[in-house]
Parts: C-alpha cells; structure tokens; sequence
C-alpha cells in the first residue's frame, strides 16, 4: 500500500512537470509565430479565439486549433516504407525530450529526482533523440528524408563534443554533476554566476544547444530550400505533431539548461547586494528560473528570425574548428583558475 | 562490397526552392552536386505561337504573363518592336512614363529577388521586408493600369493613359483603422506622381534595412562569396545580360549602351562586380535598387513640370478617343477597324531589346504586311542562365542549389514562354 501511493505520488509529479510542459510547447508555437510576426512586420496569428463568440484574444487560441487539426488529419504511411520503424521514430525522439526534465531543478525543493550522476542523464537523453531522427530518415523511404537524417546525425554527434567540454568546465568549477548542486555552488549575485568565469563555454554552450536541436541558423537537417523537411518530410497529421512536440521540448529544455548550468538558476542577480537585495527582488526562486529560461527562448525565435541557414560543411567546420578548440582551452583555463585559487569559484 | 554509386535526386518540379516549376535532375555524390540537369517546359504555353495567331495589340497582354515578376518591361520590348516595324515614335511624355515604370518594375523585381534568395538561404525576414515596399509597386500598378501585375498598360504609340491625378486611398475597415489607416494613406493624398515621389526619396532607407540584415551578415556572406563564380569570359559566352553579366565585371546595360525610352536623359551608374560570384550579384542587383529609385525620381522631376500627349493621334495604329468616336464618323470607322482587325504592319523584321531587370529581353518581330506578326521570338534572359545552371552548380553542395536558382533570378514564365 505504501509503495503504491509511493508510486502515485512520483506519477503525479512527472505529471505535473509533462503537463505543463505540452501546454507550453503548444503556447510556444503561438509565441513564435507572434514574436517572428513583429520582427517581420506583420501580424501573426491573431484571430482564433473562443469559438462562436467574436472574442479574438489575440489569437491565443491558435494552438489548439493546430493540435486538433493535426489529430484529425491522416498519418500517411509512404509506400515501401517500413511500418515499425516509420512508427517508432516519433515516440523515439519525443520519449528522451521528456524524460530528460526528470532532473531539472525548477527551484531549490521543486525538482522530480535529484540525482548525483543529473548532468551525465542529460547529456545522454539529449544524445538518443538523435536516433529518433535517424530512424524516421531511413524508414521514409525517401531521399530527402534520408539526407536530412544523415545531416542531422553527423551535426548532433559533432556539437555534442563542444557542448560536452563546456559541461566539463562548469563540472571542474562546480566540482558535483548534480544540477542542484551546480546552482548553489553559483551562489551570490549575478557577478558569481559561472557565466563570467567560463564566459566562452557560456557562449559555446548555447551555440551548441541550438544546433542540438536543429534549430535555424542551424537547421541544415529539414531546411525546407534544400530537402524540403528533411527528416520528417513523408510524416503527417499526429506523428508529425509529435516530432514537433519533441522539438520544442528540445528547445524549452537548452533554455532551461543554460541558467541552470551558467546563470545560477532560480538564484536572484541581486542576492546579497545593498538596496534591492533586502527587498523581494533579492529572493530567489522559480519565478526567476523561469524569467531566464524565457530570455533564452525568446533568444531561439530571435535567431531564427535574423540569420540565414548554415550549409552543412560550414556547420561541420564551426563545430570541430571552431567551438571544439575553444572549449577545449577554456577547460583548461577553468581548472588553472580553480586550482591556483586566484579566482574563488563555487562557494 | 557493394559498389557506391552517386544518386540522383529530383529537385521539383513541386520543391520549394524551385522558383515555380523548375525541375532540376542531380546527379549526388553524397552532399556534392555532380551534374545538374535542368528539365523545362513544364510552364510551356506557346506564346510566340499565340502572338503569331492574332492582331499585334491582342499580345500585349501576354508579355505580361512571360516575366511575371517585371511585367511592364517585357510589354515594353513587344511595344518597341511594333514601333520600329511601324516607324512611329511615341510622344515625350509618354516615354518618360515608360521609363519611370521601368524603374518601379526594376525595384519590383530586385525586391522580390532579393526577398527571394534570402529565403532560399534561410533569412527570413529579408523576405517580408521587401515584400513590405512590394506592395507598394503593385500599387501603382493598379492605380494606373487597374491590374496589379498583368497591367497591359503600354500600348504602340504611347502609354494607355496619363498618370492618374488623385492616388485611390484605403477606407476605414476593421484591420485598418484609427493611426494604422492615416499612416497607410500618409503618402496618398496627392497625386500619383506625389505617392512616386514619397516612395523612391524614401526607398534608400529601405534599401538599407535588408542591407543591414544581409550585407555584412557572416553566414549570408559564408553563403554566398565564392560560390558559382563565373569568369567574365565564360559570362559573355554563356549569353549572360543584367545583373549575371555586370556582377561578373563586365559593364554591359541596354539603357547605357543602346538607349531607349528616355534614358539618354537619365543620370545614373550601372553598377559592377569584381568576382562574379552570388554576392556579387547580390551586391550588384542592391545597388541597381538605389540606382532605380535615383531614375525614378527624376522621372517624377520632369513629368510634373511638363505636360503633353501621352499617345500619339496616329488612328491608323491609335484608336481615337471616345468623345471623338461619338460625333465623328470617321473616328467610328477607324474605332471600329482597330478594334475588330487591328492594324496591319509594313512587311520587314525587327529586333528590339531593352533591359528588362533580369537581364536583356528581346522582341524579334517578322511582319509580312498582315495584321498579325508573321513570327514572334522573344528572347528571354532567364534561359541563356538557367543553361549554365550545370557549369554553375558542379562541384558545389547540395544547400548551394537554391542559392543558384536564387542567384540567377528565374521566372519560369519566361523561360518556357
């Protein structure tokens, strides 16, 4: 009985973490189109509101129209196409894009496992996504959806290497691979963050996690002027709906990753400071995890809307000769400052 | 082991990067481009068939649908033709209307080439910043002609009709309203010639916004420096005209070296490239826009301080006014034959060219005295490039394709004609 409710209890809390978060990724859609609409001077969607009445509310109701035009539409199974494997794809990439929010620490207390080995679960749930895409390009039966595939492979595995080193950096500082952890040795206020310290593996990080996720400038693997859709050209209706649910994930994910790792978290940037570190604003807690984790989403939309798309050698190229060698040094940078002490690092 | 043979790829005709109906055969090795082989046709609709079956004025209409995206010059060289096979010359003022539309078509084209091939290569917004002053040329479009693309609008002889005096303004609606509806109507209180004014002094402003998001762009430029250089040699051999030909350094322009329309009266430059790769043509056609609204504006100078016919009375090519054919029997009698069996045309050929913002479109007319063309070809700037299209893309990746098709500013209405 008590290991029931035991297990009832942590289903409710993975629900409480899954729900909001494809309410999220639904809204995050309509924030996109939105915030890519201003940038381009136009509207965006602004009419679907409650149904039959003339409430508009900005439209705020677009996603859901989006979700259930996507259910209601047909999943087209592509001839020759194999059944189990064309199937599998989309759980396989969505399944890891969830599960990898187990370890994230929303704030000090709200977090599902608290795990030693956090950061290590990350990296390898992010990793298998990658298989997901692989098996969706090869079950297609379809050449565009192949190249996007094998695109996608050789630019995941590529950039997981600059973003692994820039986790080395924030491990040898943090000295612990627990998330909650790597928060509280940042603590203080916004100058004893690990952004200032590991600055280039800050920017390396991010860069990395937007090509982890295949977003623009970066998104060589379904870049619609070359191969169409890439991976997911021959998927429709729910499963299509799917990929994009692991996408956003994805993306929400490597916004909430970089303040945790780099930002301190649900920390306050004005912790400990005179003045406004005595009022509310020097509290920390979810609402600033949150407002940071924000920034970085709004970031995605941002370079989407300014960049031109990468070609997949120049991809290629930044990762291995660019980002690759710098994380490398500043790993070794970090731990010479970690060890000569001239710079006091995690407290 | 197996062998690893290259693949082939379709890329279109229903792709899209492929500029309409483009269908382009690849042969792959893994991301390289090894052969490419572009398959046309598929937008055929035999227009010089079409122009040889029916009286000179009914084609006029159809040179709009060939370029579909600079309607206005193609009418133009067919116009031209007509004119030197007839001898006739149209009146100043006419002239200076056509080259000032000229001009706008230009800016038309060059703000949809280059929201274009931004998008091609991933740049969003570029896209829906040009498409924002697009807008604005397809408005003058109809405002003088009443169509917004095909717009029938020179005739030989002349132009259809004067510039309108008032510029029709947007009316109270539920998306437009309060201080959104006063900016939108800002420049059209006046005349149209007032709205041309406020649009080309304010177009280099414009101008700059893409430039700020593309010019010294890293990506933009990793994309498209270096990439399908052609030599300036190769560029005259291949045919190249417009921008293909001056971005690779050669300064060749129809308006410069053969005037027509006004343009001897015009103070531009012809912009050039140094290297003949995209950016280059990139460069070149961005320039070309602030050249274009520089012509405009002059335009604009002259035709409000001179007024004069638009058409000539000529009614054995002219159709007489209305009022005119109301109480004057003889304007009835020529209303009356142009419109049911047109004009005929001294028998003899003639090319005439002008420099239609893709490059030089032509017009060869055979007339043998009938009132329809004995042949019609139209030289079209499109084909010559898009033959190159194999020399151009070999050795190159696969994500450099759209930036080819892009950079060559196809319009399929005029390569298959």
């Amino acid at each position: 009985m008590e290991a029931l409710l035991e297990l009832l209890w942590i289903v409710a809390k993975i629900l409480a973490i899954t729900i909001p978060l494809i309410v999220m990724v639904a809204f995050y859609t309509y924030f996109e189109r939105r915030v890519i609409g201003f940038m381009q001077v136009r509207m965006g969607p602004n009419r679907v509101g409650l149904p039959f009445l003339k409430f508009h509310l900005w439209g705020l109701a677009q996603p859901f129209a989006d979700v259930f035009k996507l259910l209601l539409k047909e999943v087209v199974l592509p001839e020759n196409a194999n059944r189990t494997l064309f199937f599998m794809a989309p759980i396989l990439t969505l399944a890891p894009a969830f599960a990898a929010w187990a370890v994230i620490p929303f704030s000090d207390t709200l977090v599902l496992s608290d795990i030693d080995a956090g950061m290590l679960y990350i990296l390898a749930m992010t990793s298998l996504g990658v298989y997901g895409i692989i098996i969706a390009g090869w079950a297609s039966n379809s050449k565009y959806a192949f190249l996007g595939a094998l695109r996608s492979a050789a630019q995941i595995v590529s950039y997981e290497i600059p973003m692994g080193f820039a986790i080395v950096g924030v491990l040898v500082v943090a000295g612990t691979l627990n998330l909650s952890e790597i928060v509280e040795a940042q603590q203080g206020n916004v100058f004893d963050w690990f952004w200032l310290p590991l600055f280039p593996l800050f920017i390396v990080y991010w860069i990395s996690g937007v090509a982890e996720t295949n977003r623009a400038p970066f998104d060589v693997a379904e870049g619609e002027s070359e191969i169409v859709a890439g991976f997911h050209v021959e998927y429709s209706g729910a499963a299509f709906a799917v990929f994009f649910l692991a996408e956003y994930a994805n993306m929400i994910l490597i916004s909430s990753l970089v303040p945790l790792l780099f930002l301190g978290g649900w920390l306050s940037p004005f912790a400990g400071v005179p003045v406004l570190g005595e009022t509310f604003l020097g509290q920390g807690g979810i609402h600033w995890f949150l407002l940071k984790a924000a920034f970085f989403m709004f970031s995605f939309l941002w370079l989407r809307a300014t960049f031109p798309r990468y070609r997949y050698d120049q991809i290629m190229r930044l990762g291995w000769k660019v980002l690759v060698p710098i994380a490398l040094a500043w790993v070794l940078v970090a731990a010479g400052l970690k060890l000569s002490g001239l710079v006091v690092l995690g407290s | 082991m197996a062998d690893i043979n290259n693949y082939t790829l379709n890329f279109g005709p229903q792709h899209p990067a492929a500029h309409g109906v483009l269908r382009l055969v690849l042969e792959m090795d893994g991301e390289t481009v090894v052969r490419a082989d572009p398959h046309i046709g598929l937008l055929h609709r035999a227009t010089e068939k079409l122009a040889e079956s029916k009286p000179f004025n009914q084609s006029i209409g159809y040179m709009d649908r060939l370029d579909y995206v600079s309607m206005m010059c193609n009418e133009h060289a067919y116009v031209r033709a007509i004119e030197q096979l007839l001898g006739i010359e149209p009146p100043v003022r006419a002239r200076y209307i056509r080259t000032m539309f000229d001009e706008i078509t230009r800016i038309g084209n060059h703000l949809m080439w280059v929201g274009a091939n931004g998008l091609d290569l991933g740049a969003m917004t570029a896209f829906l910043y040009a498409f924002r002053e697009r807008e604005t040329v397809m408005d003058l479009y109809e405002a003088v002609s009443g169509a917004r693309m095909h717009a029938t609008y020179y005739r030989p002889g002349g132009v259809y009709r004067d510039l309108p005096d008032r510029m029709p303004q947007y009316k109270e609606s539920p998306w437009t309203k309060g201080k959104d509806l006063e900016r939108k109507n800002e420049w059209r209180e006046g005349s149209l010639l007032d709205f041309v004014e406020a649009f080309a002094s304010d177009f280099d402003k414009k101008v700059d916004d893409y430039e700020t998001l593309l010019t010294d762009n890293r990506i933009w430029k990793q994309r498209t420096v270096n990439i399908g250089v052609v030599s300036p040699e190769r560029a005259l051999q291949l045919g190249f005209t417009g921008p293909m030909l001056r971005a690779s350094g050669i300064a060749w322009d129809l308006r410069k070296k053969q005037p027509y329309a006004m343009y001897h009266e015009m103070d531009f430059d012809i912009p050039v490239g140094a290297n003949g790769d995209c950016y280059d043509r990139y460069l070149v056609r961005i320039e070309e826009l602030r050249q274009s609204a520089k012509i405009v504006l002059q335009c604009v100078k002259w035709l409000r301080e001179n007024q004069g016919p638009v058409m000539l009375r000529n009614f054995k090519v002219i159709p007489p006014t209305r009022e005119e054919m109301k109480d004057d029997m003889e304007a009835l009698i020529h209303h009356f034959k142009l419109f049911t069996e047109g004009y005929c045309v001294p028998p003899g050929e003639t090319y005439a060219a002008v420099e239609a913002p893709k490059g030089e479109f032509g017009c060869y007319l055979v007339s043998d005295g009938a009132n329809k063309p004995f042949r019609a070809h139209f030289r079209a700037p499109g084909f010559a490039h898009l033959s190159s299209m194999d020399e151009m893309l070999r050795g190159h990746m696969l994500a450099d394709v759209p930036a080819m098709i892009g950079t060559q500013d196809i319009v399929f209405g005029e390569v298959d004609r």
